[in-house]
């Protein structure tokens, strides 16, 4: 199994500890991963509010690139993941559209091929990998750690792709197969507000506090996320979000709290990263740490 | 009391504006909306806006621009589709929301220093000149442009990135550079041509 | 159906062409004199004649007396559509003691005036059309309609209150009928219901003694758990299979004294109770509801343990006695009848409110559907009539939510047309037995039926609170410490123009009503169509809503779309009606354009047998030739072009005939 991989520009600042421990993990399985060679940004929802054609042409030379690089393209950020599969969406349902896109290609001498099928992690762990396989390679259980999952809004909609949209559970299987349980998270599929706590402060910080605090009312030791900016915002901005309770929860990748039931070392997985200190929790609940 | 008469008269109204939110991506719809209120109800945003989205879409169809470009509404949608999930009537109630803050940059609809447009361009400026990205980068230009004092609050927040190793201060960006630029005018030169 | 097979030689034509002015409508755009003129000029045409209303007293005498006085034998009126006028015409042709079938009309109106606007291309359009016209009539052989009598016996498939209706007035007006419906008892959907809006009718009251009826009528057989196997023949001859499963009881010796089931020798009920919509347990031994006609109890053969392990201790047949009505060696069993036309009131059934992920069905313990509901609201249901939640505590504060599962392209694209009525009716019950708050969410109220806008009016007197409104979630998660503990519903208040969070005990989710999970199945069964979303065709929605494109086959109630409970007794006595008019006819004439093969030159290769629409071709095994049954034929043509051998004609559509009208349409000089 071989997969392009399009690390989007957070991943390589905020988001370091996503790349390490999904480079980490997918070695550990035995899944090769090439980096997409010379990936512009995707434009995120930020460029598609400012020129919306342009931001399927810049989507579209990743997807050209990657076709011809021949593999499936695997986007760990949601935000990458939901750009780079509606460029391929419009493009295909408005034809004008396709006709721009295609022009621009023409003129940076790209093909006009952009079927390279764009891939979350979760989903290649889980069709591609399988279960069985990944039970099979845990050697470090994670012993009942309390984990609630939140899956952000960009991997389940518009297109629920490989999960359920309203009810999501892929990466609850994934981290019960590593021995964790998933507490009742009913408001998993919420926006965390994305940009919105920078530019309006408030607002994202009352989404953000919301979200916290369902987390610690169903008693969840550790949030597991797929998006650096959700990640960023849940982490961040604990302390400012905390009023009558504090607020005091790691808020991991998923694919870090994967890579500690493998037996990665915890600084191969990105844990230096955390701002809040994870080891204690793992020592409380005797999961063996590598 | 402050009074005020607010009577909308047909001549008012602007046809153009409805007849555009019709043509653009994902408004094919927009006159199927029935007004039933859903994707105000499961947007988790519409607490804090002034018309709801469910009313954003009249006022959009029935031509009354001032108040949409206007409204609270556009800029605080941070696009996570929730609306569109059980629209009754499938309308890209999202995708609408795009043309409309585009319009509203483009026409200048917002008070000065407003950040959500000067991140916008802030981003297409940084992608045009390095194809990609750089985090730390954005984000200062933006507070330098819209509001520096802020920046002292997230003085702490700053250092942990730092300590942390996830601000990176270097420049993100893609080799043929040139490319990019070309991909962009590119763009622009075919759609003032099919707009013609 | 043809007297004379010979193709070739007509005989000697008299023709007599008769142009209809049909006022200005043809005359403002036709010139009619022209047209009259030319006319005469053809060759065998003997009489040309234009006329203001052909299709008037005076313009019929028209044709009468030619053929009296010049011994026509072919007609040709250029007038209308056939669709309008051309039974008058033949009718005309009758009169005039001629056959009706020598007749061809010329569709000079929507066909020529109604789509142009130039005089000069009109007439000379109307002038080729007559032409052909001329020429094609010369070739029409006399034909016979064919008469079928009618068996008077009628099947009514469903048991519903339309179906109870229908059969109870043909039963009335003397014809013998068969009601067969598939669960055990009679009764339909309305039998769970506990009050009927707008009146307030008590559902049972006025169903029962119309079951009670169809049980001892003497002119209708009723069987129940039985189901309609297979059907064969056409209007007014159809033989019907009928499968009746195994009720494991002999329905003649049961009294219904239900002994059997207080002895069973499970104490409690452990299945779900289908009649209560699951909210409590039967035995394996049970009668579906009180009121069940026939009264008779059944066993289920998944639940019984003597079916399982044949150890039972069988009580119930020791209870019974010297009845002996229990058999456990039944075995299903198939009765063939004989009627003269079908009425299908197979109903509806409601939305799966599980569909519906966001309003918490299936997941929140006190999400309820509103069947379920009206269970919990009959005194004879599962709780006594007491409103209560699962835990058997009673809500203080419930919520009725519309349009689940109806105006939505996510699943249902149409309006159920009931829901907005029957969640008042629920309201103001609930309200009335719990005194508990109750909130409406609804899109639009839709209340279009006599007295219905006046329940609404109702309603808002007793304080019910009205939310317009599509409802996003029904969630458990609180926002504020008032929520704690309960279901909250997250809607917009569309009238005030801000989202709504309304914390409540219980929620009612008015499901929309859907066709029969088997409806294209059973379609198949009686060879008539569904809509697009699988409700039973009518074969015209607004002047025949009851009956089908198959004749002899009618459809009422729910099944032909969502409707409540006055529609569907109408329609019930509008397809009785219809039966009753066949049945009264006695016999039925079929029209003779039909097809038929010429056996000398078929080749038996069974091309035409699958491509017929109406099945109405089959292969005789004794000649290994193919038989067009011409009593099912409608006349489609698709075996005459199909048949690579040529050796499908049909009537009033020989090779020769369309050769002919095409010369003529060609022979512009």
């Amino acid at each position: 199994m071989k997969y392009s991989y399009y690390p989007g520009c957070s991943l390589k600042g905020t988001g370091r500890a996503y790349e390490e421990s999904l480079l980490a993990v997918f070695r550990a399985l035995g899944v090769e991963v090439e980096e997409l060679k010379d990936w512009n940004c995707c434009g995120a929802t930020t460029y598609m509010s400012y020129d919306e054609l342009q931001s399927y042409a810049l989507a579209a030379r990743n997807l050209s690139m990657a076709t011809q690089a021949g593999n499936d393209l695997m986007a760990p950020c949601a935000a990458c993941y939901l750009v780079l599969n509606k460029t391929q969406y419009y493009v295909r349902d408005y034809p004008w559209i396709g006709q721009i896109v295609e022009h621009a290609l023409e003129t940076i001498h790209l093909p006009k091929d952009i079927s390279a099928k764009v891939r979350h992690p979760l989903d290649i762990l889980l069709s591609d990998v399988g279960l069985d396989a990944i039970k099979a390679k845990v050697s470090h259980p994670l012993n009942g750690l309390k984990i609630a999952p939140y899956y952000g809004c960009q991997i389940v909609r518009p297109y629920a792709l490989f999960d359920s949209q309203r009810n999501p559970t892929s990466m609850d299987r994934l981290l019960e197969a590593c021995g964790a349980e998933i507490v009742y998270y009913p408001v998993k599929t919420q926006c965390c507000g994305g940009s919105q706590k920078g530019t309006l402060p408030e607002i994202g910080l009352d989404l953000i506090r919301h979200l916290l605090a369902e987390a610690q009312r169903n008693g969840a030791e550790v949030m597991a996320t797929v998006c650096p900016l959700c990640q960023f915002n849940l982490e961040a901005f604990q302390e400012q979000a905390s009023n009558a309770h504090q607020f005091k929860i790691p808020v991991l990748y998923f694919t870090q709290l994967l890579a500690v039931a493998l037996g990665i070392r915890l600084q191969d997985a990105g844990f230096q990263r955390s701002f809040i200190r994870v080891k204690p929790i793992l020592t409380k609940k005797e999961i063996a740490y590598a | 009391m402050e009074l005020k008469r607010v009577v909308k008269f047909e001549a008012e109204r602007d046809p153009d504006f409805a007849r555009w939110i019709t043509q653009t991506v994902g408004g094919e719809r927009i006159r199927h909306c029935l007004q039933c209120g859903l994707c105000s109800g499961s947007c988790p945003l519409s607490l804090y806006m002034d018309y709801t989205p469910r009313r954003l879409m009249h006022l959009s169809r029935e031509g009354f621009k001032e108040e949409v470009l206007s409204s609270y509404t556009i800029w605080l949608c941070t696009c996570c589709y929730a609306c569109m999930v059980e629209c009754p009537k499938k309308i890209n109630i999202t995708h609408m929301m795009y043309a409309l803050k585009t319009r509203a940059m483009k026409e200048g609809f917002y008070p000065k220093r407003f950040a959500i447009p000067v991140l916008a361009r802030e981003f297409s400026r940084m992608i045009r000149a390095s194809g990609r990205i750089t985090e730390s980068r954005l984000v200062m230009r933006v507070f330098f442009k819209t509001a520096i004092w802020r920046m002292m609050g997230f003085g702490k927040l700053g250092l942990r990135l730092m300590r942390t190793g996830r601000m990176r201060m270097q420049r993100e960006k893609v080799q043929r550079r040139g490319d990019i630029v070309t991909l962009l005018n590119a763009v622009d030169g075919m759609r003032k041509e099919l707009a013609r | 159906m043809r007297d004379d097979r010979t193709p070739d030689s007509p005989p000697a034509a008299k023709i007599g062409v008769y142009v209809c002015h049909c006022g200005t409508n043809i005359a403002g755009t036709v010139d009619v004199h022209a047209l009259t003129e030319y006319a005469a000029s053809l060759p065998d045409v003997v009489v040309s004649r234009e006329y203001k209303y052909m299709c008037s007293d005076p313009g019929q005498e028209l044709i009468r007396q030619d053929i009296r006085d010049h011994g026509l034998n072919r007609i040709v009126v250029a007038s209308c559509s056939p669709l309008m006028h051309e039974p008058t015409f033949r009718g005309a042709l009758t009169q005039a003691g001629i056959n009706p079938f020598l007749l061809q009309m010329v569709n000079i109106r929507e066909h020529v005036s109604w789509v142009h606007t130039s005089k000069q291309e009109a007439t000379a359009k109307a002038k080729d059309l007559v032409r052909a016209a001329v020429r094609r009539v010369r070739l029409h052989k006399p034909l016979e309609k064919r008469k079928v009598e009618i068996n008077p016996n009628v099947l009514v498939v469903g048991g519903g209150i339309a179906g109870i209706h229908a059969a109870l007035n043909l039963a009335n007006s003397g014809k013998h009928v068969y009601l067969v419906e598939r669960q055990p008892t009679i009764g339909g959907h309305m039998a769970f219901f506990d009050k009927t809006f707008p009146t307030l009718d008590c559902a049972a009251c006025i169903l029962t003694p119309k079951m009670t009826a169809v049980g001892s009528h003497r002119n209708i057989t009723l069987w129940t758990y039985a189901e309609v196997a297979a059907v064969d023949g056409y209007v007014g001859n159809y033989k019907v299979k009928v499968r009746h499963k195994p009720r494991y009881i002999l329905e003649d010796l049961c009294i219904g004294c239900q002994e059997c089931v207080e002895a069973c020798v499970y104490k409690e009920g452990r299945w779900a109770d289908e009649f209560n919509q699951g909210l409590s347990k039967r035995k394996p031994i049970y009668l579906p509801f009180p009121q069940a006609v026939p009264q008779k109890v059944l066993i289920d053969p998944e639940a019984c343990i003597e079916f399982k392990s044949h150890k039972c201790k069988k009580t119930c047949v020791e209870v019974c006695g010297e009845r002996k009505a229990i058999d456990f060696n039944q075995k299903e069993w198939i009765d063939e009848i004989e009627v003269g036309s079908i009425i299908i009131c197979t109903g509806f059934k409601t939305f799966d409110a599980g569909r519906n992920a966001y309003y918490g069905y299936g997941k929140y313990k006190n999400v309820y559907t509103s069947l379920e509901i009206e269970r919990l609201i009959n005194a004879s249901g599962p709780t006594g009539g007491e409103i209560v939640l699962r835990d058997g505590a009673k809500p203080k504060m419930v919520g009725i939510i519309h349009c689940v599962g109806s105006r939505d392209h996510n699943t249902n694209r149409w309006c159920s047309k009931v829901c907005c009525m029957y969640s008042l009716k629920l309201a103001h019950l609930i309200r009335e037995r719990t005194g508990a708050s109750v909130y409406n969410f609804y899109i639009d109220m839709r209340t279009p039926g006599k007295g219905y806008e006046e329940f609404y009016d109702r309603l808002l007197d007793e304080g019910v609170h009205f939310v317009r409104g599509r409802v996003a979630e029904v969630t458990d998660w609180p926002a504020h410490p008032s929520e704690n503990g309960k279901l909250i519903i997250r809607a917009e208040d569309t009238l005030a123009g801000f989202v709504r969070r309304i914390p409540v005990d219980m929620v009612v989710l008015s499901v929309g009503l859907e066709p029969q999970a088997d409806a294209r199945d059973v379609r198949r069964l009686f060879n008539i169509s569904c809509s697009e979303e699988g409700w039973f065709l009518e074969r015209h929605p607004k002047l025949a809503p009851v009956s089908t494109f198959t004749d002899g086959v009618f459809i009422a109630g729910a099944c032909q779309g969502p409707k409540d409970i006055p529609d569907s007794v109408a329609q019930a006595g509008a397809a009785a009606a219809e039966a009753m008019a066949l049945a009264d006819a006695k016999y039925v004439e079929l029209e003779p354009y039909t097809a038929h093969v010429i056996e000398d030159a078929c080749s038996g290769c069974k091309t035409c047998l699958t491509i017929c629409p109406y099945s109405a071709i089959s292969f005789v095994e004794e000649t290994k030739k193919a038989s067009v049954n011409e009593v099912l034929c409608k006349g489609c043509g698709t075996c005459v072009a199909t048949c690579p051998s040529g050796s499908i004609e049909q009537n009033l559509f020989e090779d020769q005939e369309i050769f002919e009208e095409v010369e003529g349409l060609l022979a512009y000089a």
